[in-house]
């Protein structure tokens, strides 16, 4: 049975980049925030690629890319993005950072998903990372899925296979680097994606090319999403004073260092 | 005064794990009216009030049993403040339980405190990068305690146990079971006091010129099962295992630390090999004590990170660190 796979991944600022609070009269942000340089989401271009896998190896299937961000850094991470894998993009253009509510952007995403033409329900899956690298909150995908009706949820997921039967395997992670095993019967689903297993494809111009003539009709009816910190009262925002006293050993054979190193363990 | 509710999910007979007994505490931190609110196979008392939703079909983590089941303690305790532990089975359920119910779930949270009658938490954003202080109007308010923050309630647990019945609910999943390594193989252990972190230095061409990924396999297996120390591993490492390159074959992405991988806490930390800048670091931000391995004294990794860096070789400190493990093991 062919699926239609709906991918939720927004933007968040380069993992390379250094971050700075800084608070506005709306709130805690990043300094210089619409200055960094973007990226997808990790967690949830994992699950983009296991998107297009899962629809490539089941013919008849789609995948769109329903993506809340400003919509100029939206295009600009677009256009990195779509040489990957093919995908329609759904853009709604609204902030993206770390400190918007994750319940408010969950509704705006669900409000987007809902107003796709022809998508059946009985062949969705709602995909997304587990977590962002922003908010990093772990409950988007399960509101998205509260608002769409769907109850079979899994979170975490590294690994999903599809029976001929129709039944979908799932592997989400658990504590201690093991995995739950779940079968559920078929869509309608909500996964949010782990790492899982894929590689991140090459670029593709030819795919490139292909979702371009769909990523930028979608920007430019980006949908206004202003969604917000949702009452939150931030009574502070910092980077973590760690900064330690280094003792910097460097003449030390590495006998006397292993002995230093075996003493210290057994402490 | 803000009414709590301890929500936690019990072991298969009835008692608490670690991270539920870490939430306890939290949760009396807080001072004032609280109950107990448990799921599973089956409960014993957790607090002088203790509601329960016990059954077979509650024995397993599953999305749609699991979210009856609290919705119905929440819902029965008449709680305005929930504090959970932030396990993957509440984590995968307790956000979309707050949506139900009106509040709002916050995850990953490391203090949580009530002054004034007013609570707040402290939680990280950014993947570890910027700490908050908040306070939510929304209620309930569902706040799902991480692992390793508070010390496990210790006190006697006593009272009485009140079944709750939680609405039967259509199910299309059911749980096959958990698949993990064999015991041997495992590299990841959570309550281990220290961690390990190997970084791509290991896979590198060494000063003959060549890799020695055998000898580095060795080296890090012999050491983890001489001290029962988890394993991390810096991203690049774990992504040259994605791309088919030859590396360490027993790495998996449940292994990876930092921005996009895990930030265990455990009290000591030995990185070697390891490289990179701030966002890398936050692998082990929540180490308490932290040493390096490493031929540059002045890497962002251990520099103003770790407590001591020892400039030196990898392979020759480790091999001599198994030898001196080893004879110890001997002489015991």
């Amino acid at each position: 049975m062919p699926f239609h796979i709906v991918v939720c991944g927004s933007i968040v600022p380069d993992p390379l980049q250094t971050l700075e609070p800084v608070v506005g009269a709306a709130g805690p942000g990043l300094k210089n925030e619409m200055m960094l340089p973007a990226v997808l989401d990790p967690w949830a271009a994992h699950a983009l690629y296991e998107a297009a896998n899962l629809a490539q190896r089941t013919p008849g299937s789609k995948v769109w890319l329903v993506s809340l961000g400003p919509k100029a850094k939206l295009q600009q991470v677009m256009m990195t993005v779509a040489q990957k894998v093919p995908f329609e993009l759904v853009a709604l253009d609204g902030p993206a950072g770390g400190f918007v509510d994750a319940y408010e952007t969950a509704a705006a995403l669900a409000g987007a998903i809902q107003s796709i033409p022809g998508l059946d329900r009985n062949q969705l899956l709602v995909f997304g990372g587990w977590e962002s690298a922003s908010r990093a909150a772990g409950a988007t995908m399960q509101v998205v899925g509260e608002i769409l009706g769907i109850a079979e949820q899994f979170q975490g997921v590294d690994e999903l296979t599809v029976a001929e039967s129709g039944e979908l395997r799932i592997l989400e992670r658990m504590e201690g680097g093991k995995h739950q095993v779940s079968v559920c019967s078929g869509p309608p689903a909500v996964l949010g994606w782990a790492t899982g297993n894929l590689p991140e494809p090459r670029n593709n111009p030819q795919v490139g090319m292909a979702n371009m003539r769909t990523v930028m009709p979608a920007l430019q009816k980006a949908k206004p999403a202003p969604v917000g910190a949702g009452g939150v009262n931030y009574l502070s925002v910092a980077l973590p004073k760690q900064q330690r006293e280094t003792n910097v050993i460097k003449d030390w054979s590495a006998e006397q260092i292993a002995r230093d190193i075996v003493a210290w363990i057994e402490e | 005064m803000e009414s709590t509710l301890f929500l936690a999910h019990t072991e298969a007979d009835g008692s608490l794990g670690k991270a539920a007994l870490e939430a306890l505490s939290a949760a009396r931190a807080l001072g004032g009216a609280m109950a107990a609110g448990l799921v599973g196979a089956a409960a014993k008392p957790a607090a002088e009030r203790t509601l329960a939703v016990c059954g077979g079909e509650f024995a397993a983590p599953r999305y749609a049993t699991d979210a009856a089941a609290a919705e119905a303690l929440i819902q029965s305790s008449g709680a305005s403040i929930v504090v959970a532990p932030g396990t993957s089975r509440w984590a995968r359920v307790l956000p979309g339980v707050a949506h139900r119910l009106g509040g709002r779930a916050d995850t990953h949270v490391t203090q949580v405190k009530a002054d004034g009658g007013r609570v707040a938490i402290s939680r990280w954003f950014y993947r570890q990068r910027i700490e908050a202080e908040l306070e939510r109007p929304q209620r309930p308010w569902i706040i799902l305690i991480e692992p390793g923050c508070y010390e496990p309630y210790a006190g006697e647990l006593k009272g009485a146990v009140e079944p709750v019945a939680a609405p039967q609910v259509e199910c299309r999943t059911r749980v096959e079971g958990v698949q993990a390594p064999k015991a041997d193989e495992q590299t990841i252990r959570p309550d281990a006091k220290l961690l390990f972190v190997a970084g791509a230095g290991w896979t590198k061409k060494q000063r003959d010129g060549v890799e020695h990924i055998e000898e580095a396999e060795k080296l890090i297996l012999g050491f983890l099962k001489a001290t029962q120390a988890s394993l991390g591993s810096s991203k690049s490492l774990v992504d040259l295992s994605g791309e088919g390159q030859k590396v360490l074959t027993f790495l998996t992405h449940l292994n990876q630390v930092g921005q996009t991988g895990a930030t265990p806490r455990h009290p000591k930390g030995l990185a070697t090999c390891c490289h990179g800048e701030e966002p890398h670091v936050v692998g082990w931000r929540f180490i308490r004590e932290r040493r390096a391995v490493n031929l540059d004294p002045n890497c962002g990794w251990a520099r103003g990170k770790a407590d001591v860096v020892y400039v030196a070789d990898a392979f020759e400190v480790m091999s001599k660190v198994n030898e001196l493990l080893s004879a110890q093991d001997q002489k015991l």
